[in-house]
């Protein structure tokens, strides 16, 4: 039972709190969408961090007659 | 408790932050980013794809944000844009300042995330067109000033083209192109009958600084120009001789539609209340719809041997 009936100033506040709530919610699941397709399409998620990766250095071509 | 009306403008509804992005004009970046997008020869996932058009349209709804909170002068004196959120006092002109940015923020980054980055500088470099070249510095100061804000509104299906390939192309500035070109007729046919709005807010547009007159002959001579451009378009790779036969009937009923009102004497025009130059206005807008909708039906046809050159 409400005490005292709703001002019109609460509506709109409601209003807002709403579309903001489902906006951050939306953009949430957004965010989560991306994560999985970039991840599941293999693209490059590595970059550097603060030690050397091999696997991110441009392949070197390879020279005849070199050894490992 | 002593002072409602005070409170009262300083609580907008969550449709009053929507109005700041004007809706009716991201309509339109929805579509034409999207035909940019998928006319692409490369394909995103639909999710990259459904960000990529997100975010484009929050950039250009940031800009629309960021253009309201510095003409909110001049919105509060013209009829077409008096009820806008800061005219009528449900959103404060700082509050649409900082929604402005932290949207362009936002849109920027997440378009550079989902996408690339040559994407998102392109989106970056409208936001800052639209938001201080075109409206701070040119709406103001020239009567040119609709040539130059169609530059932001043509890169869209542009921005879209790059987020799916990765580069500029040709056909991504021909997209642009179209648009831009279309702008100034578009806009100046509802200079004509929208008579006295730019007059009392003192925006110097083409209508009050050389006359109606010289107007009509620039609608006329802008759609003369529009034309190659969109022949260009349809001889491209997003074309094909479908889109090629389409653009030839709608140039020629535009040119027919601008030649009528450069005809016209403003006397007759303003007996029957402007009904040539509202229908040019209208069919302008059908113009560029059916423009891209034919790019988009020319990339659906490819698939089963139809479509394209």
């Amino acid at each position: 039972m409400a005490f005292r009936p709703d001002h019109e100033i609460h509506r709109r506040r409601f209003s807002r709190n709403l579309g903001l709530g489902l906006t951050l919610m939306g953009f949430v699941v957004l965010v989560f969408a991306l994560t999985v397709v970039k991840v599941t399409r293999g693209d490059p998620m590595q970059a550097f961090d603060h030690v050397l990766r091999p696997e991110l250095l441009p392949a070197a071509p390879a020279t005849p007659g070199a050894t490992p | 408790m002593t002072d409602t009306t005070t409170i009262q403008t300083r609580e907008a509804g969550f449709g009053d932050y929507v109005a700041l992005l004007k809706p009716r004009v991201m309509s339109l970046v929805v579509f034409t980013a999207l035909v940019g997008l998928l006319v692409a020869p490369v394909s995103l996932h639909p999710v990259e794809a459904f960000a990529a058009i997100l975010f484009i349209a929050l950039g250009a709804g940031a800009s629309g944000a960021l253009n309201m909170w510095y003409d909110a002068d001049i919105d509060a004196v013209m009829r077409r844009t008096r009820s806008r959120p800061i005219p009528t006092g449900r959103v404060e002109a700082g509050e649409a300042l900082a929604v402005g940015l932290a949207l362009s923020g936002i849109s920027v980054v997440m378009l550079a995330l989902s996408t690339n980055l040559m994407a998102a500088a392109l989106l970056a470099f409208t936001i800052f067109f639209y938001a201080v070249v075109y409206s701070h510095w040119l709406k103001r100061s020239t009567p040119k000033n609709m040539v130059s804000g169609g530059a932001a509104g043509a890169s869209p299906p542009m921005i879209g083209w790059v987020a799916a390939t990765g580069s500029l192309s040709v056909e991504a500035c021909l997209m642009f192109g179209l648009i831009f070109m279309w702008t100034p007729p578009h806009f100046w046919a509802l200079a004509l009958f929208m008579k006295d709005d730019y007059h009392t807010a003192g925006v110097p547009m083409l209508t009050v600084t050389h006359g109606r007159r010289v107007t009509r002959t620039h609608v006329w001579a802008y759609t003369l120009a529009l034309v190659p451009v969109s022949l260009w378009a349809a001889l491209s790779g997003i074309g094909g001789p479908f889109t090629l036969a389409g653009a030839v009937v709608l140039n020629a009923l535009f040119l027919a539609g601008a030649w009528r009102v450069r005809a016209r004497d403003e006397a007759v025009a303003e007996a029957d209340g402007y009904t040539v130059e509202k229908r040019l206005f209208r069919f302008s807008l059908a113009y560029l719809f059916l423009h891209f909708g034919m790019f988009l039906a020319e990339a659906g046809l490819r698939p089963f041997g139809l479509g394209g050159w």
